[in-house]
């Protein structure tokens, strides 16, 4: 005890006072269980290595979920039937679409593929199905491995696999803000498959093309909308959704008015307004509706300008009026449960929410609308683009038979067979219009003419994640209170370091 | 330690040779540094050589993942730090933050260590099931928390209504005002049952026979407690404040899961969290590695100072 130097301080206490044994002895005697007192103990010897640990300590801290996920996974729908006829085709698990680029394929039988797919539930099982038949067709074999399910580690995994140049993966899924950071990793493949893109949606193309290289197939999308309750609108006389902005913060004040008497829970408009990547694409069709830009747009930073000042203060004011002020710690999961629990008139989220909604065991299931996302006058209704793509890796061994691969999974028929038993959003038009796939997803239809727009990530590439960062914090701060003109300048400045 | 000239000239001999011709003495000191060896290699290995590449890494823009080696870029990391108000924001939570937990968690461990400390029936389950918040992972309590302040249905909202306490659902983790007060909650009423642990331990190895003398001198339980209990006790209290402000400063996991990047609620690890493995910007998340480092050893060197003064008086 009389010696205080900072080194000696916490040994000589636990000597003199706490010895371990010392310590064992009495938690035992406390009945303590022996997970916890092992926990003590590391504790205890953690403490004692003095605080000059604590800089090697913070970076190693494990983080639950990072700024990298995306909130595009699709979770799979409750209650999708196995079987579905139409007049022409039957669909079913066990019958996967024909391998019909089998003749081409077979010339690299013998092969063999590893392909990082769908982790859990309905896509891991059409993943094995898939695989399956085209092995059965081809002779090439496929390793189906299931993917990390969290994005932030399936990235890091990525990151790894491309930084020791490893051959263990072929194919692998992709998500939609990572074709720029991994581009240089990954074959292009706009000579094999320059036909078939053309098919395909252009932004989702565009997006999976970096520096004129293609580096991934779109394989499902993804894209935000409005949720309405269609019960509640009839009620207040309202016809239609709303056309603008400005049209659902009346429509919603009129219906919070009328609610909050029975329901004093009862919210106009729910979003995602915590602060994470699901704002910055929240903020993306806020801003590319209103005339506010695309964040960063041919090279330039143009986030700062009177537009997006207007429509993010016109945001700011909904919290806490015709959205509730618990908002900005929403993500889609929360939103969707006030939406669900019938706590909300309107709700902006992804297609995952309709079988969600509409399902059995859901107290709004027959009171559900779906429209376009609200655009101010003069401006294009948009949904920012999600989903994912199948890329081929650089350090496969036979590139050739992973790009016959990515050829048969990503065809028009294999995304239809997928939509119509998985409800995975095709990211080709013309699959999207087909009758069996509007049945299964009726929300296609008005959301056709929806532009898509996409989030900054190929002209930032490995730096997006810190993009969208500076983007969502900033918002966040607006959200919570502040005023618009004056965060964006910061947030402008912050970018312009990136972009450079 | 002295040597006889005469062994001068053989110093360079080997090892064994030399060993014959040594003290006693010098024969231990060597063992000594034998047996301490592996230690001393285990601690270059895992703290010092990563401790300097971390202050290395701190002057350069190395990033994870680059295909281009880290360029030197001199106190450019620092500079920015300095001028991020994000930072210093990180700084103003995370040091409220410690303040506010370490204090109620150390007057209510004191508290919570008296009362199990004396005897009543099922002492033991008792003191067993005090741990219980402890145990749980900080992740999953943190999670369970968030659900439980939510503001539509939340169960905090739900009860407070019910009492009569408040009229409108309060969104607790989106206002700042009531931000801070609710994630200190979850941290005191996880860490206290750690605390009351380290005091009961401290409580148990007072003798009773100076209550009992105490008792024969007249002095009633007050004056026992001032005068027996928490001098004897200090050694017991230094061990948990010290404990409890550097785990306070270091504190990630209950802001991620509460508050995940949110620009005015971040701690200094999840700051640093964010540049280093989100951004993969290895050489400013040193730069803040070191700051944080540096904030840490003021708190300690403002404890032992403090202390110190104490011991002395």
């Amino acid at each position: 005890m009389r010696d205080m130097r900072p080194d000696r301080l916490a040994p000589d206490l636990l000597a003199v006072r706490f010895s371990r044994r010392q310590v064992l002895r009495r938690a035992a005697a406390l009945g303590l269980s022996v997970p916890a007192l092992s926990a003590l103990l590391a504790a205890c010897a953690g403490e004692e290595a003095t605080p000059t640990q604590a800089p090697a300590v913070q970076p190693t801290a494990t983080p639950t979920e990072a700024a990298a996920e995306t909130p595009t996974a699709a979770e799979t729908p409750a209650g999708t039937p196995t079987v579905i006829t139409t007049p022409e085709t039957t669909y079913s698990m066990d019958n996967p679409p024909e391998v019909f680029n089998a003749d081409q394929a077979s010339q690299y039988s013998g092969a063999t593929l590893t392909y990082y797919g769908d982790s859990v539930g309905i896509g891991a099982e059409m993943d094995q199905a898939l695989a399956g038949a085209f092995s059965e067709a081809t002779g090439i074999t496929i390793n189906v491995v299931p993917k990390p399910e969290s994005a932030t580690e399936n990235y890091a995994a990525y990151q790894r696999f491309f930084s020791a140049q490893s051959p263990d993966v072929d194919v692998m899924m992709i998500d939609v803000i990572w074709p720029g950071a991994f581009a240089p990793h990954l074959v292009d493949l706009s000579q094999a498959l320059g036909e078939e893109a053309k098919a395909h949606y252009e932004t989702i193309i565009e997006n999976n093309t970096v520096d004129g290289k293609l580096v991934g197939m779109p394989w499902f999308g993804d894209f935000g909308m409005l949720y309405y309750r269609t019960d509640l609108l009839e009620k207040y006389g309202f016809s239609n959704p709303p056309e603008t902005w400005d049209e659902l913060e009346e429509m919603a004040q009129t219906i919070l008015e009328g609610e909050r008497g029975a329901n004093p829970n009862f919210a106009g408009f729910v979003f995602q307004g915590n602060a994470y990547e699901g704002l910055t694409c929240n903020a993306l069709e806020w801003l590319a509706s209103s005339g506010g830009g695309r964040f960063i747009e041919n090279g330039q930073v143009t986030i700062n300008n009177p537009q997006a000042v207007e429509m993010l203060n016109k945001v700011r004011g909904w919290v806490g009026t015709i959205a509730p002020q618990g908002v900005t710690t929403y993500q889609e999961e929360d939103s969707r449960q006030v939406f669900q629990g019938g706590n909300a008139a309107f709700l902006r989220n992804w297609p995952y929410v309709y079988s969600l909604a509409t399902g059995e065991d859901s107290p709004v299931r027959d009171m559900v609308g779906v429209a376009p996302l609200p655009a101010q006058p003069g401006n294009p209704h948009v949904g920012t683009v999600g989903g994912w793509q199948l890329a081929v890796s650089m350090y496969s061994r036979a590139p050739e038979a992973a790009i016959e691969f990515v050829r048969y999974m990503t065809s028009p028929e294999v995304q239809t067979w997928r939509a119509v038993l998985g409800s995975f959003v095709p990211t080709i038009p013309d699959v999207a219009s087909r009758p069996e796939v509007l049945q299964a997803m009726p929300f296609l239809e008005p959301m056709e003419a929806v532009e898509r727009v996409t989030r900054p990530s190929r002209e930032t590439g490995e730096r997006y994640n810190e993009v969208s960062t500076i983007v969502f914090q900033g918002v966040n701060q607006i959200l919570t209170g502040q005023d618009a003109a004056q965060v964006l300048p910061g947030v402008a400045q912050r970018l312009q370091r990136i972009v450079g | 330690m002295s040597r006889p000239a005469i062994a001068e000239p053989r110093r360079a001999a080997l090892p064994l040779r030399r060993w014959r011709t040594m003290t006693l003495a010098e024969r231990q000191a060597w063992l000594a540094w034998l047996f301490l060896l592996p230690a001393l290699l285990v601690v270059i290995a895992v703290a010092m050589i990563p401790l300097a590449q971390t202050l290395y890494f701190s002057f350069t823009d190395k990033r994870l993942g680059a295909l281009e080696p880290e360029q030197w870029v001199g106190l450019e990391n620092y500079r920015f730090l300095l001028s991020d108000s994000l930072w210093w924001t990180a700084v103003k939570v995370t040091v409220q933050f410690t303040v506010i937990t370490v204090a109620l968690e150390f007057l209510l461990g004191l508290l919570i260590a008296l009362v199990v400390n004396s005897r009543f029936p099922g002492r033991g389950p008792m003191r067993a099931a005090m741990l219980v918040p402890w145990a749980i992972p900080t992740v999953l309590s943190a999670q369970m928390w968030k659900w439980m302040y939510n503001d539509i249905f939340g169960v905090i909202n739900d009860l407070l209504k019910r009492v009569g306490l408040i009229e409108q659902n309060i969104a607790w983790l989106a206002r700042p005002d009531t931000s801070l007060i609710a994630v200190a909650s979850i941290d005191i009423w996880k860490t206290t049952p750690f605390v009351a642990l380290l005091l009961l331990a401290g409580l148990q190895v007072i003798p009773d026979e100076l209550y009992e003398a105490a008792t024969v001198d007249g002095a009633n339980r007050i004056r026992q407690f001032f005068t027996i209990t928490l001098p004897l006790l200090r050694p017991a209290i230094v061990v948990a404040l010290i404990f409890r402000t550097l785990d306070a400063l270091r504190v990630f996991d209950v802001f991620y899961v509460l508050f995940g990047a949110r620009p005015d609620m971040q701690t200094m690890a999840v700051y640093a969290q964010n540049y280093i493995v989100a951004f993969s910007d290895v050489g400013y998340g040193s730069a803040i590695s070191v700051a944080i480092f540096l904030v840490i050893a003021i708190f300690v060197v403002a404890y032992v100072t403090t202390l110190k003064v104490e011991v002395q008086t």
